[in-house]
């Protein structure tokens, strides 16, 4: 067994898991924090995807033993203060979801997207960047409206329903 | 229309929760003491089970029990079933092998049950399962499925020839004589790929036991809760109804493959009293991809004839139907009566004849997945149309409309009764959206820049709203297909409604509460939508087959004409008038003529305090159920046109324009249905340009990962153009059709029709990969330049 600290939406927790523990085992299995999703074994659907220090990453594919003392946000630790992040306002809005499995992997990597690529973002750019999470319910149209809609009412300039217009 | 009744796009009620990651699927639930279960599955496509030793891996760190096909069998534990009996062309029935839970005996798949092992942790389990020892005697496989009847391997004894059923319908005289007497046939052999339908959440199950009660609860990723504890109760002998309960609750995708019992969630509940602890287990993808019921599948040589004036006079099919191993809960539905019973398309077709063979492989089950027997009617039908369109010189959306059914109802000479439609009015919405007059000019503009553009028609037609019970029982269903809904008023006029349909991205929670809403005039907020849970909802059959809408709401539909009605005698003693003097309309109870009037909560309230009537003469409360069993099919329709352009140097399609034009009679909530037609079009052109299930002639399922099977992303597919017609369907009360299918149905053969438009040959099978595509150019651009 192995022990691991870090921060998780915003709180610190120590954990004593076995070394092949991954991180969205952890956080599923340790921490109950069950928001983020796992979709396949081989890093292809992008359901459980997290921000690791800032960065989207693909929680099913790091071992939680290799982040100690990282800053982790899931999907649970979005929104702030009872206010929904934009991009989870976005996504309602725009119907970008239906099942809602894929949804909280789809909202973090967009968050990222935004955060890499900016906030005027047009189809083909975030069709071809969504290229790391997989839906299966939606066939992405709504879903690229979301995160266009979402990408420009993180910019602070317009609400998500003005964005939608 | 008000805000939040029929009509308006209500944003989802249950979008919060899975915005916010507090949705609960069958992995996030964890029981106390909960251990977790490991399959061992076979490795060989076909081998006798010689021995299993797993004395080594019982005495491995958390082992908690490993039982294997013995254990069920001693435990009397039945076999899994498949619930609709088609007989042969002969009448005599059917030729099915037993489908144990665990395999005894012989293993038939890649992915088949061998053992399970439970153990305090998964990573145990999985461990464990590694030092058990088990003896194959491996045999031949038969994997193709033109080439499996007859084939010297037989996968079950009780059908030797692999030949599960010769099946046929239609009239094969006068077809015949049809044939005979027509000016032209066009033939076409067509494969419809083999499909892994892969909902994102994998399926999972947790079986409980509770020793005090006797009673067993099992946690499922399943679309049709009560018919899973129907067929665990009275077939597979898990326990009596009443003491089984199955929990069905948020449900990552379905697509079909979670209508059926399989294995696993049958082992689960089981195994949960043999070793006394719940017992939880998770699929991950590859075993999804293993021993989820696959989709299509089909071998088919189909004809069509039509007369010197270009009108279709006859058109008939061979089509081989590939079942997998063993045959899955309604797999045997899937290529009779919900395939061959479409096959009149849109058209007036006066002579129709189909024959199906079904045949045993050493595959995984095949059974319904999205549009299930639909689309690959579909198929057959669209592509001979617009095939016989270019071989008669016939621009083919005039060729569609000039053989449409126009007048209703409609009596195909297979089965159906189509009810109403008007397949030109979609036809030209569509030809409008896409731009039809400018396709010469964007073909030529294609072709100044070494691109091949094409155009593709689908002018689909489904049965959907599935399905009046007696004449399905009347084809060999086991069960009847009405749903039922249980209306109950709080006393403060709030509004829980119980439906038998499942939610399993579908939007149920919004969309039937706007219903709920909309006819009793009160707020969408005080509706709440209850579905999913045997113990809380009564006996229902779920959600499949476009159903939801078309019989599921129609069941809240009368159960809320039963509220309202018994709402006015409330209304009569309070108001102190007559009850048929009492109107209700817009949430209040009005005296005709007066101006007293009550509203919907005061009523309810009166109901329960039941201080202004005698309970002699009035029942307290307010609550009412109702059961719809719909008197015929639902028949949407509609024309999806697909515009295509080819790099011949690469062999890439680009998707560049797509145009949805589709009937689903009255729409409840817009936003929604559009949402269903961009995800069916999804997968639709997943099977026409990506994706395939692959075995190699072992039976290695070659196709098991995300990394090997091409799921369509979001940089495969173009946004949607999608347009409406309404003709209000006239057989339920609703207006409804259905629309959960539609895209997945009118998508493959729209596509293959535009790229084949673009080659200038019909020479391309589906999934019409970059390669595939590649090479069909290359005849293409050879005879360019012979030109």
């Amino acid at each position: 067994m192995a022990t691991v600290s870090m921060t998780v939406n915003g709180k610190a927790v120590t954990a004593t898991v076995d070394p092949r523990t991954l991180l969205v085992q952890l956080l599923r299995e340790n921490l109950r924090l069950t928001g983020t999703h796992v979709g396949c074994d081989t890093s292809q659907c992008g359901a459980c995807v997290v921000h690791v220090d800032g960065k989207a990453v693909k929680s099913c594919t790091a071992l939680a033993v290799s982040l100690d003392g990282a800053s982790v946000t899931t999907i649970e630790g979005l929104a702030t203060n009872g206010a929904l992040h934009p991009m989870q306002e976005a996504f309602r809005e725009h119907h970008g979801l239906q099942c809602g499995y894929c949804t909280p992997g789809m909202i973090m990597a967009a968050v990222d997207m935004v955060n890499r690529r900016g906030n005027d973002l047009d189809e083909k750019t975030i069709r071809e960047d969504l290229d790391g999470n997989i839906c299966r319910c939606t066939g992405y149209h709504n879903i690229v409206k979301a995160i266009a809609a979402g990408a420009e009412a993180m910019g602070g300039k317009v609400q998500v329903r003005q964005a939608a217009e | 229309m008000s805000a939040t009744g029929i009509g308006a796009s209500v944003r989802r009620k249950e979008d919060h929760r899975y915005i916010t990651g507090q949705g609960r699927y069958t992995d996030d639930i964890n029981r106390p003491g909960q251990a977790h279960a490991w399959f061992l599955r076979s490795p060989h496509a076909h081998a006798t089970l010689k021995s299993i030793d797993a004395k080594a891996a019982a005495a491995m760190p958390g082992v908690l029990g490993i039982f294997t096909g013995d254990d069920l069998a001693a435990d009397k534990v039945g076999g899994l079933i498949c619930g609709w009996m088609i007989h042969n062309k002969d009448g005599t029935p059917m030729r099915a092998g037993a489908h144990p839970a665990l395999a005894q005996r012989k293993v038939r798949y890649v992915g088949d049950h061998v053992a399970v092992i439970v153990a305090e942790t998964l990573a145990q389990a999985r461990d464990a399962s590694e030092a058990i020892v088990v003896d194959y005697g491996v045999l031949p496989a038969v994997v193709d499925t033109a080439s499996a009847a007859g084939a010297k391997t037989v996968v079950h004894a009780e059908a030797p020839d692999n030949t599960v059923f010769n099946w046929h319908l239609g009239n094969k005289a006068e077809t015949e004589a049809a044939f005979k007497a027509a000016k032209h046939v066009t033939k076409l052999d067509i494969v419809n790929n083999r499909l892994v339908p892969n909902p994102m959440e994998p399926r999972a199950a947790v079986g409980d036991y509770d020793q005090g009660e006797g009673a067993f609860t099992l946690y499922t990723t399943s679309q049709n809760p009560h018919v899973a504890r129907l067929v665990l109760s009275a077939f597979i002998g898990i326990a009596p109804e009443n003491k089984l309960r199955v929990i069905a609750p948020d449900v990552g995708g379905g697509f079909g493959s979670k209508i059926f019992i399989y294995a696993e969630e049958t082992v689960c509940v089981w195994a949960a009293k043999k070793v006394g602890r719940p017992v939880k287990w998770t699929s991950d993808r590859t075993e999804a991809f293993l021993s989820d019921a696959h989709g299509r599948d089909h071998v088919t040589h189909a004809e069509l004839a039509t007369d010197a004036d270009g009108k279709i006079t006859a058109l008939r099919v061979k089509t081989t139907a590939n079942l997998g191993a063993y045959l899955s809960t309604f797999s045997s539905s899937v290529p009779t009566y919900l395939y061959a019973p479409l096959l009149s398309g849109s058209y007036d077709i006066p002579a129709i004849y189909a024959e199906v063979d079904a045949v045993y492989t050493n595959t995984a089950p095949v059974d319904a997945y999205r549009g299930a027997g639909r689309p690959e009617a579909t198929f057959v039908v669209e592509r001979l149309v617009e095939v016989a369109a270019r071989q008669l010189g016939k621009d083919p959306a005039k060729f569609r409309m000039q053989n449409y059914v126009k007048k209703f109802p409609h009596q195909t000479p297979v089965i159906m009764m189509y009810d109403a439609g008007n397949y030109g009015a979609s036809m030209k919405k569509a030809l409008e959206i896409i731009d039809y007059k400018g396709i010469g000019k964007r073909k030529r503009d294609s072709a100044r820049n070494g691109k091949l553009r094409g155009i593709g028609f689908s002018s689909y037609i489904e049965a959907c709203g599935i399905a009046p019970s007696a004449a399905v029982g009347s084809l060999g269903a086991g069960v009847g297909l009405w749903e039922s809904a249980e209306v109950r008023v709080n006393p403060v006029g709030t509004v829980e409604v119980l439906t038998g349909s499942h939610s399993h991205g579908q939007g149920h929670e919004t969309t039937f509460a706007q219903l709920v809403s909309g006819k009793l005039g009160i707020p969408i907020e005080n509706v709440s939508i209850v579905h999913g849970d045997t113990d809380k909802v009564q006996m229902g059959m779920g959600t499949y087959g476009s159903r939801s809408g078309a019989v599921g709401m129609s069941a809240i539909f009368k159960a809320l004409d039963k509220v309202i009605a018994k709402g006015k005698k409330v209304a009569a003693y309070v108001l102190e008038a007559d009850e048929a003097d009492i109107d209700f309309a817009d949430g209040h109870f009005k005296v005709k003529g007066t101006d007293k009037t009550l509203d919907f909560g005061s009523c309810a309230l009166q109901a329960y305090i039941a201080h202004k009537f005698n309970g002699q003469d009035l029942e307290p409360g307010l609550k009412e159920g109702a059961f719809y069993d719909p008197t015929n099919f639902t028949f949407p329709a509609g024309v999806h046109i697909c515009e295509v352009e080819i790099d011949p140097d690469t062999g890439v399609t680009a998707i560049e324009r797509w145009a949805a034009v589709d009937d689903f009679g009255v729409v409840i909530n817009p936003m929604i249905v559009e949402g269903q037609v961009h995800g069916g079009i999804a997968q639709g052109v997943g099977q026409a340009l990506l994706e395939g299930a692959k075995y190699n002639a072992d039976g290695q399922l070659v196709t098991a990962s995300f990394m090997d099977y091409c799921m369509p992303r979001a940089d495969d597919l173009p946004s949607f153009d999608v347009g409406m017609t309404v003709t209000p369907c006239p057989s339920n009360p609703l207006g409804i059709k259905g629309c959960g299918e539609a895209g997945a149905i009118a998508a493959p053969p729209a596509v293959i029709n535009a790229i084949t438009d673009a080659l200038g040959h019909e020479d391309i099978a589906m999934p019409a990969t970059p390669q595939a595509v590649w090479r069909a150019a290359q005849k293409t651009v050879k005879r360019m330049a012979a030109e």
